[in-house]
């Protein structure tokens, strides 16, 4: 087979460490696997060189790489990348660079990879009620999801060759308004703690974040929740309608478990709910169901989490 | 400043009306159960809707129309079903509406999707699309930025804030560090999360005056499909859960997580 590029995935000019993962997603298409690292200067390039299974790094670097600008970054790495399948990682930046680059080059994108087996790429269909399984006649460019490729090991040392782009910008930051608070983003983060309407009141949330602190999670909320409190932000919203999240731990409380909610979050490596109602449908889908008031729940949880997390 | 009288539409400031073009899609119903029989889905049952984010993008070239002037067209992709879409769209007051289809297409990939798009957007003259940020069905997300990298125009994705200004928009995007406040010169292509505008719910007047206006159908030529299906298949099962009676044991479901699962 041919040659597999992976665009490494960067964050403030540091590789990113999915970008071990696309290592391994490659590695499954193909028999030689190039990275693309997108950066101003080549410091990122040369981490990724020691990514195991590497044949070749090409430090892309441009000017136009300070902040994300979808039309520079797919002119500046498209005259970087040889020809062949091209994969990124489904992040919010990934996918769109994703799709310019394929439109770019005349050829599909898929996204949202879950799953490679030979010739065959698995992606879901709607938010994950269903999957859906394809064949690539052809280059294409595919981004694969978080978490679904153990990422390759260290130890490797593939050449870098440096590549200086210059591209024009065609969007302007004018100002970037730094996030309210420190607390990580549901789609960032390997362990989430939601909230649903059962919560009563947002006030309530107060008690998520304090566990969330203690397990180093993000607060995520279900759609009722944010539609009925204007307190709670879209931005925390998982679901078919807010965030795909895919963490190692997702505890759901007070959350009856919509199937819009279900959705977003099903594919969570373990689901822990917290339910006052012994049917709510959330249980379904629960490697660890507790039936309980939250009041009485969390509490319990955050003494028993602090006692081991110190 | 301009000022509007019948027969004289409302100039933006430059020569040229903005056109302004939202993409809008048929999806199910994201409340909808998806059934697999065969190896294919199968919606016979679903209920159909505008996909959820469209209508953000929908009430934003409402807006934009508003603010600077100019025609708004609601375009979609699909066979005659989808004209319900377009309906809906007309029905809170876009100007035009437009299917692109061909009898002889059927699943397009993206490549093929995106392109019968971007064709159809140049030849209408359009200077901003504007787009849900993914659709409900696929969730891709791909219309929006493949679409403007095959005109060659500027765009910016997944936007939480809008403010019109005379020669772009300004549009809030979320960032892994903050949001940036973005300026984006026309022609672009802006694809629109949920929650920074309310879509509008359309009256009495405007739903006749939808009845009454034809979709207009147009086609484009398409490359060959890249993308083969071979088969749709349930989310894979996972293994039943334990259930727990009360507070009293979170300590066993704690301990769990530690030594059995090893996430915390």
């Amino acid at each position: 087979m041919s040659e597999t590029i992976v665009i490494a995935e960067t964050r403030d000019g540091e590789l990113h460490p999915v970008t071990a993962e696309l290592v391994s997603a490659a590695n499954n298409l193909g028999d030689s696997t190039t990275i693309v690292v997108p950066s101003i200067n080549d410091a990122a390039a040369n981490s990724a060189s020691s990514i195991a299974g590497v044949s070749k790094v090409i430090a892309c670097v441009g000017d136009c790489f300070a902040a994300y600008d979808a039309a520079s970054w797919a002119e500046a790495i498209d005259s970087c990348a040889p020809s062949g399948v091209i994969v990124c990682a489904a992040s919010q930046n990934g996918k769109d660079l994703a799709s310019r680059l394929a439109a770019r080059r005349s050829i599909s994108v898929v996204q949202d990879v879950v799953g490679i087996d030979g010739g065959t790429l698995t992606q879901p269909i709607y938010s994950g009620k269903a999957m859906q399984n394809l064949s690539l006649n052809g280059d294409a460019v595919i981004s694969v999801r978080a978490n679904t490729f153990a990422a390759a090991g260290g130890g490797g040392s593939a050449d870098v060759s440096v590549m200086n782009q210059s591209a024009d910008v065609a969007t302007a930051v004018r100002e970037m308004i730094a996030k309210a608070s420190e607390r990580l983003d549901v789609a960032e983060a390997d362990i989430i703690i939601s909230g649903g309407r059962g919560m009563q009141d947002p006030a309530n949330f107060a008690n998520l974040e304090r566990l969330a602190d203690t397990l180093g999670a993000a607060v995520g909320a279900s759609r009722a929740a944010v539609d009925t409190w204007e307190e709670i932000p879209h931005s925390m919203q998982v679901g078919q309608t807010g965030k795909t999240v895919n963490p190692s731990l997702y505890i759901a409380v007070g959350i009856s478990g919509a199937i819009q909610h279900l959705a977003g979050m099903r594919t969570s490596k373990y689901i822990v709910a917290i339910n006052k109602d012994p049917e709510a449908p959330i249980f379904k889908h629960a490697d660890y169901g507790i039936v309980s008031t939250w009041e009485d729940a969390l509490p319990v949880l955050e003494s028993e989490l602090k006692a081991l997390l110190g | 400043m301009g000022f509007k009288s019948k027969g004289c539409p409302l100039r933006g400031t430059g020569d040229k009306m903005t056109e302004i073009a939202v993409l809008v899609k048929r999806v199910p119903d994201t409340n909808a159960q998806i059934l697999v029989s065969g190896d294919r889905v199968d919606l016979s049952a679903v209920k159909w809707v505008m996909s959820p984010y469209d209508e953000f993008a929908l009430e934003a070239a409402m807006l934009h129309k508003e603010a600077k002037g100019g025609n708004v067209t609601a375009i979609t992709l699909g066979n005659a079903d989808c004209d319900k879409v377009l309906k809906d769209a007309k029905a809170v007051g876009v100007d035009r509406i437009i299917r692109i289809w061909d009898d002889s297409w059927s699943d397009l990939d993206s490549n093929q999707a995106q392109t019968a798009l971007a064709n159809v957007i140049r030849d209408l003259g359009i200077n901003i699309v504007y787009c849900g940020k993914s659709a409900a069905d696929t969730g891709a997300g791909s219309t929006g930025p493949g679409v403007a990298e095959r005109l060659g125009w500027a765009s910016a994705s997944n936007i939480i804030g809008l403010e019109f200004e005379d020669t772009g928009v300004e549009a809030m995007v979320p960032a892994a560090t903050g949001n940036a406040r973005t300026g984006v010169s026309l022609p672009a292509v802006i694809s629109c999360d949920k929650g920074f505008c309310k879509p509008r719910k359309p009256n009495v007047k405007g739903i006749m005056m939808a009845k009454r206006t034809q979709v207009e159908v147009m086609s484009s030529d398409i490359p060959s499909s890249s993308v083969s299906i071979i088969s749709h298949s349930p989310p894979p099962k996972k293994a039943p859960g334990q259930t727990f009676e009360g507070a009293s044991e979170v300590p066993s479901v704690v301990a769990a997580l530690r030594n059995d699962a090893n996430v915390i």
